[in-house]
């Protein structure tokens, strides 16, 4: 374990603590720029899906994570940016000005969503949005003026300044840009006095109202935020799979981004990159464990959402803190040696008291 | 006679909504841990109902009673493995947990029993009552009783009897429940078992008016909405819930354009949880600090 001479203030507000940090940082820098060297065009593309995924992964993790609230709707949000950023571009506008307008949007509509849900807590908001992401899907299927109901919507290819982005290279490095700017965001948003708020009302509500936090304003805020980098990755990831349609956006779709930040870690934004790269590869592993599998299992029309439910049920029982928490515990380990005990990590377990008359 | 006809068909449909939500809200109430696995554990009651009466030809009655023991069995060991050890962790986990476990008896039933969808043989489908042009078919007659049955059954079982009113115990404290010699773990495992029947009554009800697939518990998300709207952890509430959503989404399929009916019940639930976030029946107050 390191522990860090301060010697000035302002190596409080430093992005790395410590030099072994931006050793590490930079190499995986350097590691992730050079890939397009190494790796082949499919790679690539699954590379910049992981990239999306993990951008939608801060929007959810930010709400679900760091405040507390729970959605089960964000693939609503990963629809409208996606929509909109595809029939802004039919419209005729830039790429430039079409994304940020989508993820306007997406915010928008996530802060309006916000207003009512704010009387909400717990299951209950989690049904709200749940409920909202069946209705947008529902517009989705019957606004067809718009978004082509079933028959789907194609996105346009997007070009920006003469450059196609559309070849693998050039999408891979503008969603590692994103991703790289949104993670800039969220890193400085969490250490900022809105985000601390977020953080406070996660942990008590009572307590962070009498510490004179505005609840419904920081909520709000919250989720228009969380909408809008879901919105952002929405946006990307139209030009991803090139054709819009309503079956890419179902519940299965918001329960993949939950699944996503619970996996990766709640409460921390390695958790997202790690999650992200877990939703974006499963489905490739589970594509080679067919192969091996016997036929009679491999055959199962429902293997995939399966195994999906399965690794879930058993990252809640037996880390919940994910793959962020298990690498924390690891670590620890090796830096405290002989004298790591496991009940450092014990989880708190609350015994429960309802609010209900009868 | 064209009202008349949704509203019986409506309260058909919502008696089956109501069903299910009765097995959320006895999780819930007995609990405090919401179910979101419930519908999938109907689909399941269905497939195992399927298997006894079509497959091996039981006859009706012994189909449905050892379909009511298997569930059961299968509620108690689910509650076993998976929710025991949740017992004391946030609800949000155990909310994802059931999540995941729909998933998995969703992979379950496709594995065994395939994905094209099947029917069940019962004695009453097919007839029907026509009362001066409203017709009524018995099966739905069959789910209306059924839950009228069910859901007085219930009442009195948690209003009366020993373990009903210790469940209500465990559910208001757990460790006082346990301090006065309510054995709360094995509360739990004999709330889901009885939970888990229950869905399987439902299943069996719903079998002869919709078809059986892997794909049926998606329902259960309706039923959801159905036990808000009628206050989480009230049993007529979770009926009355379900008759209202039934009969709008019946009449939302008349008279307004297309895909409306699919989306009222949200909408309904989307509605009360503005003006009335507690529900039709409240049974939740503010905590004090």
């Amino acid at each position: 374990m390191r522990f860090v001479r301060k010697t000035h203030y302002y190596q409080d507000i430093q992005l790395f603590r410590h030099g072994g940090q931006v050793f590490w940082y930079a190499l995986l820098g350097i590691v992730i720029t050079g890939a397009p060297l190494v790796l082949s065009d499919f790679y690539l593309g699954e590379l910049s899906l992981v990239f999306i995924y993990a951008i939608a992964g801060i929007g959810l993790m930010l709400l679900t994570g760091y405040t507390g609230l729970v959605s089960l709707g964000h693939a609503a949000f990963l629809a409208i940016g996606a929509y909109s950023h595809a029939w802004f571009l039919s419209q005729g506008w830039p790429f430039l000005l079409s994304l940020p307008c989508a993820m306007l949007l997406s915010a928008l509509v996530g802060g309006v969503i916000a207003v009512p849900a704010l009387r909400m807590t717990g299951i209950y908001l989690a049904v709200a949005t749940l409920a909202f992401a069946i209705i947008v899907e529902q517009v989705l299927i019957h606004w067809e003026s718009v978004t082509g109901g079933f028959r789907g919507m194609m996105v346009e290819l997007p070009h920006v300044a003469g450059l196609e982005l559309e070849t693998p290279v050039y999408f891979y490095y503008f969603c590692l840009l994103i991703l790289v700017l949104s993670l800039l965001v969220a890193i400085n948003l969490l250490r900022s006095p809105t985000g601390r708020a977020m953080t406070a009302i996660r942990d008590s509500e009572i307590s962070a109202e009498s510490m004179g936090i505005h609840l419904a304003y920081t909520k709000s805020l919250a989720f228009a935020i969380s909408a809008g980098f879901t919105g952002l990755a929405g946006g990307l990831l139209a030009h991803k799979i090139g054709y819009l349609a309503p079956d890419s956006f179902t519940l299965l779709t918001s329960i993949q981004l939950l699944l996503m930040v619970v996996v990766g870690g709640l409460g921390s934004l390695h958790g997202v990159i790690y999650g992200a790269i877990f939703i974006g590869l499963l489905p490739q592993g589970i594509a080679i464990l067919r192969d091996y599998l016997p036929g009679i299992i491999a055959r199962i029309p429902g293997l995939e959402p399966g195994i999906f439910g399965l690794i879930l049920v058993l990252v809640l029982i037996y880390e919940p803190l994910g793959i962020h928490g298990r690498w924390l515990k690891i670590r620890s380990y090796f830096e405290l040696f002989p004298l790591y005990r496991r009940a450092t990590h014990k989880r708190q377990r609350s015994y429960l008291r309802t609010e209900r008359l009868r | 006679m064209e009202i008349l006809q949704l509203l019986i068909s409506g309260i058909s449909q919502g008696c089956v909504y109501g069903l299910i939500a009765l097995g959320f809200v006895l999780i819930y109430k007995a609990t405090e841990m919401v179910n979101f696995a419930q519908g999938d554990l109907m689909m399941m009651g269905a497939f195992f109902a399927y298997t006894y009466a079509n497959v091996l030809e039981f006859p009706f009655v012994i189909a449905v009673l050892a379909t009511i023991a298997t569930m059961a069995l299968i509620g108690v060991i689910t509650e076993r493995l998976l929710l025991r050890p949740m017992i004391g962790e946030p609800h949000f986990s155990v909310l994802m947990l059931t999540i995941g476990l729909g998933f998995i008896l969703r992979a379950i039933a496709g594995a065994s029993w395939g994905n094209e969808p099947r029917s069940l043989n019962t004695p009453y489908a097919g007839g029907v009552i026509d009362l001066n042009g409203v017709i009524l078919g018995y099966e739905n007659l069959v789910i209306m009783i059924g839950t009228a049955l069910l859901c007085a059954l219930l009442y009195c079982f948690f209003r009366f009897t020993r373990l009903g009113i210790a469940m209500q115990a465990a559910s208001q404290n757990q460790l006082a429940a346990f301090y006065v010699g309510i054995p709360v773990k094995r509360i739990y495992a004999i709330v889901w078992g009885i939970s888990a029947s229950i869905s399987a009554v439902a299943g069996i009800l719903v079998a002869p008016v919709s078809l059986i697939d892997p794909q049926m518990g998606f329902i259960g998300i309706k039923a959801f909405a159905a036990a808000i709207v009628g206050g989480f952890g009230s049993l007529p509430g979770a009926i009355l819930g379900g008759l209202l959503i039934g009969v709008v989404e019946q009449f939302a399929g008349l008279y307004l354009p297309t895909g409306f009916s699919d989306v009222s019940a949200y909408i309904i639930l989307l509605i009360m949880l503005l003006i009335r976030p507690q529900g039709i029946f409240a049974t939740m107050q503010q905590k004090k600090v």
